[in-house]
């Protein structure tokens, strides 16, 4: 007679960290203890805390373990199901344990068995339709807010979902938010950075184009917590078809009273402006862009004050990301717990990558914070391309760290990215495969800094000149030794000393390139 | 406060008119049209299926488009759903294929395998 029943979570993450095997001992043990007629075993979906992957389950009880080696898997049934004690230490949080686990079938629908929560309507609704998203339970985080919730609830929500900014720092949503709520200055301003400048990135375009709506809600509702009645989109300028898409969002919202004055027969009010930038990269800089919108040239300013506090025309100003604010509505309308119980501890909820390169299928990939680079390139960019050899992958965008197939399996969230030295930037993956030069490569990329430096500092406008200058030496075969040493060094000071972000970021694929494939540059050498 | 209600009401509506506009056809055809999707064809995709629609005189087919749904590398993107059947999702549907997609499966109910997306 089957008294138990044991699943351990069989879908592609699993198992690739082993679920098999796990599975495999967990039959074994059952064996060795007579317990296999009492106890089945089998696979099921998974949760989605990747960093507690492979899970396991044990019904009728319902504990959930996890992550769950092979060996864990036998002290699991000697432990449990021999002796009848659940084996605390490996139990799961018990938001985790409450959340719902995907069965394999619906893992199987949702394309490759990404979890979408940014891009759960791209590419299914009508972006010209505000019935399509509202038919999508559209909006039903703002009326719930307006209905149910003070503007101090939907900051604390926030707060304590632990959203991090999708921009590429990752800082936290709702500390942001607070900064802003607990100005003396009543004028407050929500800025939605959709300026996206970062080559290889192109999330932001692409949520914007197949869910308009999703950013527009999460903006209102950041207006809302913190106060604000005003909103900009400062959306790059090559984005035409994205920025016609919000705007007619934005006037379909606004004729429903979904947007504007008195919102939903309520005292807020909220209205949205669409601001296109000019095709400068270093207007994605929050500072640069808040004088661009502001129609002064776009150059970076001093921080402190930081925006939170004199931001857009000297307001206090949250200043988010596109994918920051689409995660916003989805937060707020199934609570902070709902959140934590998808990514990892330190990073929760999804994120949105775009993968190109010598992959075979390129494109967006949302997935729980957590997976690792190997196995978004094997599950879902099907592999490197023509059998290849991986060899490097730049995490992030241009500005952003070459990383060697060494670090291939480091859960890809802030926290953990950030402890090997890499980034996770703006969520681009750049795969390169064997016949990659890096040399070439990380000559390609001073080139775009040196071009869209925007002048202010001289650590920067000039030192980007300096970094080309040797890696041109280098490719043609004249570099000594000490020209390597003095592009290190220029490298080292540019990042050390550079005004802002661009600058500080522009020498990084050179230095994690001289990190992980010094070979390759000595190769060059002058005999 | 009645914010809810409201949008509950507002959805209600909306509903109404997504069940008329689709009350009384055959099938939905989507082509994708996020950026991607057009830089890979998919205004001459969209053209040339409603210029085989036309040709066929079939009018109860309900053509609409959707954003990206991510996996640009097989756009332009189609999705088919033929009466309660699933809605399918075809790749690297160029002009060319438009004619046996729309004879095989809009109008013949079956899905052409070998130019659907695995999923």
């Amino acid at each position: 007679m089957i008294r138990s029943t044991i699943l351990v979570s069989g879908d592609p993450i699993s198992l690739s960290r082993g679920a098999e095997e796990t599975k495999l001992a967990i039959e074994a043990e059952l064996s060795f203890y007579g317990l296999e007629d009492e106890v089945q075993v089998g696979y099921t979906g998974r949760v989605n805390r990747t960093d507690v992957l492979p899970v396991v389950v044990v019904y009728p009880e319902g504990t959930v373990y996890g992550p769950v080696t092979p060996r864990d898997g036998s002290e699991i049934v000697e432990e449990h199901l021999y002796k009848g004690r659940v084996v605390d230490h490996l139990t799961v949080a018990a938001e985790i344990a409450a959340a719902e686990i995907d069965t394999l079938g619906e893992l199987s629908d949702t394309l490759y068995g990404q979890k979408r929560i940014v891009l759960r309507r791209a590419g299914l609704i009508d972006p010209y339709s505000i019935d399509d998203y509202i038919a999508e339970d559209g909006y039903f985080a703002l009326a719930t807010a307006l209905t149910d919730m003070t503007p101090d609830d939907v900051l604390q929500t926030v707060k304590n979902s632990n959203l991090q900014g999708r921009g590429g720092a990752g800082f936290p949503t709702g500390l942001k938010w607070s900064f802003v709520a607990q100005q003396a200055e009543p004028t407050r301003y929500i800025v939605c950075n959709a300026d996206e400048s970062e080559p290889g990135t192109f999330k932001d375009r692409l949520i914007i184009e197949g869910d308009p709506h999703s950013v527009l809600e999460g903006m209102a509702l950041s207006g809302y917590a913190v106060g604000a009645h005003e909103g900009w989109i400062y959306i790059r300028g090559e984005y035409v078809m994205a920025r016609d898409i919000l705007n007619r969002a934005i006037a379909q919202a606004e004729e429903m009273n979904l947007l504007g004055d008195g919102i939903l027969g309520s005292d807020f009010s909220f209205h949205i402006h669409v601001h296109a930038g000019a095709g400068a990269y270093i207007c994605g800089e929050e500072t640069a862009l808040l004088n661009s919108l502001e129609g002064q040239r776009g150059i970076p300013r001093i921080r402190p004050p930081y925006p939170t506090v004199s931001g857009f025309r000297g307001m206090p100003t949250v200043v988010n990301n596109v994918e920051t604010l689409a995660n916003v509505a989805p937060i707020v309308l199934n609570g902070a717990d709902w959140f934590r119980a998808i990514g990892t501890n330190r990073s929760p909820g999804t994120k949105v990558y775009t993968m190109l390169g010598d992959v075979n299928i390129t494109g967006l990939v949302e997935t729980p914070m957590g997976t690792t680079l190997r196995e978004i390139i094997d599950i879902y960019g099907g592999g490197v391309k023509d059998g290849k050899a991986f060899k490097a992958a730049q995490t992030g965008g241009s500005s952003g760290t070459i990383i060697p197939a060494d670090l291939l399996d480091v859960p890809m969230d802030f926290a953990s990215m950030q402890e090997k030295g890499a980034g996770l930037g703006s969520g681009a993956l750049l795969v390169c495969d064997e016949d990659t030069d890096i040399v070439d490569l990380a000559y390609v990329l001073v080139r775009f800094f040196m071009t869209e430096s925007c002048g202010k500092c001289t650590p920067c406008r000039v030192g980007n000149v300096q970094m080309l200058e040797s890696l041109e030496r280098l490719r043609k075969g004249m570099a000594r030794r000490s020209d390597l040493e003095r592009l290190e060094e220029i490298a080292d000071f540019v990042q050390q000393s550079s005004f802002c972000g661009l600058g500080q970021a522009a020498p990084v694929p050179i230095l994690t390139g001289l990190r992980y494939f010094r070979d390759e540059f000595e190769a060059r050498l002058r005999a | 406060m009645k914010s809810l209600e409201e949008l509950q009401k507002i959805k209600e509506r909306a509903l109404e008119r997504r069940r008329l506009a689709g009350e009384g056809s055959r099938a939905r055809v989507v082509v994708a049209m996020g950026t991607c999707g057009i830089a890979a064809g998919a205004r001459d995709t969209m053209t040339a299926i409603l210029g085989e629609l036309e040709k066929r005189q079939i009018a109860d087919v309900v053509v609409t488009q959707t954003g990206c749904v991510g996996l640009c590398e097989y756009e332009p993107i189609v999705q088919v759903q033929v009466g309660d059947q699933d809605m399918v999702t075809y790749g690297n549907i160029d002009t060319d294929r438009v004619s046996t997609l729309v004879e095989e499966h809009v109008v013949g109910g079956e899905p052409v395998e070998k130019w659907l997306v695995r999923k």
